[in-house]
């Protein structure tokens, strides 16, 4: 009998420390299965975040490296600079990478560093429990915004749409934004992440996917109501889709969720590559 | 055939011992009094062909060396102090990950923003870790041209053999002088040191998976880490502790100073032979691991001391600790003079203070006979 969907080789078989209804889990299955897919696994360096998915690394079945909270697209930049022909995923949380490591990955995508960004915008920070991020929404409540997120009277500033901000950077090739919400939505997500690490063996530039993930835990949530406050709240303010593609060869613009046959053919190949 | 003789700047003579050594990659940013060396970098690393980036910050800078040591590459950064307040972060993550790289500071005056005159206020910082959590880095404090390329060469050899960051610890006057320097020879870099360890590079290779990475949150595991760690620290403490012994036997009175200091030191010591009075100097060169044996042996022997640094009074506590662990403990006596401020002391003014000790001792003898 053929074997159509199964654990991806490059995620160890273990039950993960992430909370019920975490979007991490899926997100590292969807990274860990296009790393298959591409026939990468024993050339991917994995860059596992302050957050957390500092555990990514007993997760994916690959070397990683762990940088500064922040700094993870400026360690990144050492390691593609210094290993070119391998495949790094450098995996971010909206507090790594909008709050305290803004310069760096505004200037890594600036440069046009080579590798790609996985960016989990949960609008919290979840590993500290549940402190105002820079992509909570307004209105939205946190340890450290008891009241709600007031950008007026408290100056709490206002969500930053990443993804929108780093477009404006020559330096930046391929920019979408999916969301673990729906399967189909997820289905697009893993196409986005295809996409970009593709284009990142490619060699044309620097390439992000953000992606919209329920946090139940700091959003004091049950799994069900996260998705749900997900898909009316977050996705009418982070639109989701290629922000900006600009990729050369052989890319085509991806398709709307496919179906499962694509998906389930698409495993068994990459089965076959590795 | 052996190098000729070339007159360089020390911060071009850094650069350029650099690349001898190897590196592959350098990230730096821009801050006075050591900008002659990222130029050097830009222009050297990119016409072959290796890593050079101007970062954003000297907080980014690190981190890509970080990121460049983990992947297996001989990476470096300089800066000069304030920028090197922003690297401790990086430092103490290098430390924790065990990863080699080599951080050059050309030291200018603190604290903040300070002046960009030569100081060596920021023994203390790289003396003892620097940033946060219990670790060491190697320091080795140059003093002259020539010596700057060199422990910049050797500081590459250090870091891979201990798995530890090196600092080169100049100031602004070493950095910002020219002086005759012979360089060292071009490293073959496909003769280099197996790094099992690094990240990459695994396809086919039959190995589990290799992280880098400073984060242990079982407490009794990261001890052990740490532990382990510090085992490496006193072998290096009893292998690489370096130190340069002048007139020591004879002199009455022992300078201790390291890099621009020890060049005033050496001017005094020759200033008072001329006047009769006998100087000795002993000038670290590694300043972590402190050479504390050669200070204790003449301690023992009944040597006073007069510790010289462009600081407030620093390296003078690891002379006092030096002391007080020696046979010479409560005897040998150790004072200080320091100019700060971006001031580098004069040969005249040490020597005058020298003589000052000397005569203050003499009044006291004789009054005790």
């Amino acid at each position: 009998m053929e074997v159509i969907y199964k654990h991806p080789n490059s995620l160890v078989n273990l039950q993960s420390k992430y909370c019920p209804g975490c979007g991490h889990g899926v997100i590292h299955r969807l990274v860990a299965e296009t790393i298959d897919e591409l026939g990468m696994q024993g050339k991917t360096i994995f860059m596992n975040p302050v957050g957390c998915a500092i555990w990514a690394d007993l997760y994916f079945d690959c070397d990683t490296v762990q940088v500064p909270h922040g700094r993870t697209p400026a360690g990144a930049t050492g390691v593609k600079r210094m290993r070119p022909d391998h495949l790094v995923v450098c995996y971010q949380g909206d507090g790594d990478l909008a709050a305290i490591g803004t310069a760096e990955i505004v200037h890594a995508a600036n440069r046009g560093e080579k590798f790609t960004v996985v960016f989990v915008n949960n609008a919290i920070y979840g590993m500290t429990g549940g402190q105002m991020a820079p992509t909570t929404l307004v209105g939205q409540k946190a340890t450290t915004a008891p009241h709600g997120r007031d950008p007026d009277v408290a100056g709490m500033g206002y969500p930053i749409r990443v993804v929108e901000m780093l477009a404006t950077l020559a330096g930046t090739k391929y920019l979408a934004r999916g969301s673990v919400d729906t399967a189909a939505n997820v289905r697009k997500t893993k196409q986005y992440i295809k996409k970009a690490f593709e284009a990142q063996m490619r060699g044309e530039g620097f390439t992000m996917v953000e992606v919209l993930s329920p946090c139940p835990t700091n959003w004091q949530m049950s799994p069900i109501e996260a998705v749900d406050w997900l898909k009316g709240n977050m996705i009418p303010y982070y639109g989701l889709g290629e922000i900006k593609d600009e990729l050369s060869t052989g890319a085509e613009k991806a398709a709307p969720a496919a179906s499962a046959t694509t998906v389930a053919s698409a495993t068994t190949v990459a089965r076959g590559a590795a | 055939m052996s190098e000729e003789k070339r007159l360089m700047k020390g911060n071009d003579a850094i650069g350029e011992a650099a690349v001898r050594a190897g590196c592959d990659a350098y990230f730096g940013y821009p801050i006075t009094p050591q900008n002659e060396l990222t130029a050097y970098m830009a222009r050297y690393m990119l016409d072959s062909g290796r890593v050079f980036i101007q970062a954003e910050s000297e907080i980014s800078a690190m981190s890509m060396v970080y990121g460049a040591a983990a992947a297996g590459g001989r990476a470096m950064t300089s800066s000069s102090s304030p920028g090197i307040s922003l690297k401790q972060e990086g430092i103490s993550y290098a430390s924790g990950a065990d990863l080699p790289c080599v951080v050059v500071n050309v030291q200018r005056a603190g604290p903040g923003l300070g002046g960009i005159s030569p100081a060596q206020g920021d023994y203390f910082q790289a003396t003892r870790g620097g940033g946060h959590g219990d670790y060491y880095n190697i320091v080795l404090a140059p003093k002259s041209v020539q010596e700057a390329a060199d422990l910049t060469y050797e500081a590459f050899d250090l870091a891979e053999k201990w798995r530890t960051p090196v600092i080169v610890l100049a100031d602004g006057l070493i950095g910002q002088m020219m002086e005759g320097v012979v360089l060292p020879p071009a490293r073959d870099p496909t003769k280099r040191p197996d790094r099992p360890w690094a990240a990459g590079g695994h396809a086919g290779v039959d190995r589990p998976n290799n992280h880098i990475c400073s984060m242990i949150l079982d407490p009794p595991a990261l001890e052990a880490s740490i532990r382990t760690r510090y085992a490496r620290y006193e072998k290096i403490a009893k292998e690489c502790s370096r130190s340069e012994s002048v007139n020591v036997e004879r002199a009455e009175l022992v300078f201790v100073a390291y890099g621009t200091c020890a060049r005033v030191c050496l001017g005094a010591i020759q200033l008072a032979k001329a006047e009769g009075i006998e100087l000795g100097m002993v000038r670290p060169i590694t300043l972590w691991p402190y050479p504390s044996a050669e200070i204790g042996r003449l301690a023992a022997a009944g040597k006073r001391f007069l510790a010289v640094e462009m600081s407030m009074g620093q390296m003078v506590q690891d002379v006092r600790l030096a002391v007080a662990d020696s046979a010479g403990a409560g005897k040998a006596k150790v004072d200080f003079f320091g100019r700060c401020g971006g001031n580098v002391p004069s040969e005249e003014e040490v020597l005058a203070c020298a003589k000052r000790l000397l005569a203050a001792a003499k009044v006291k003898a004789k009054a005790k006979a």
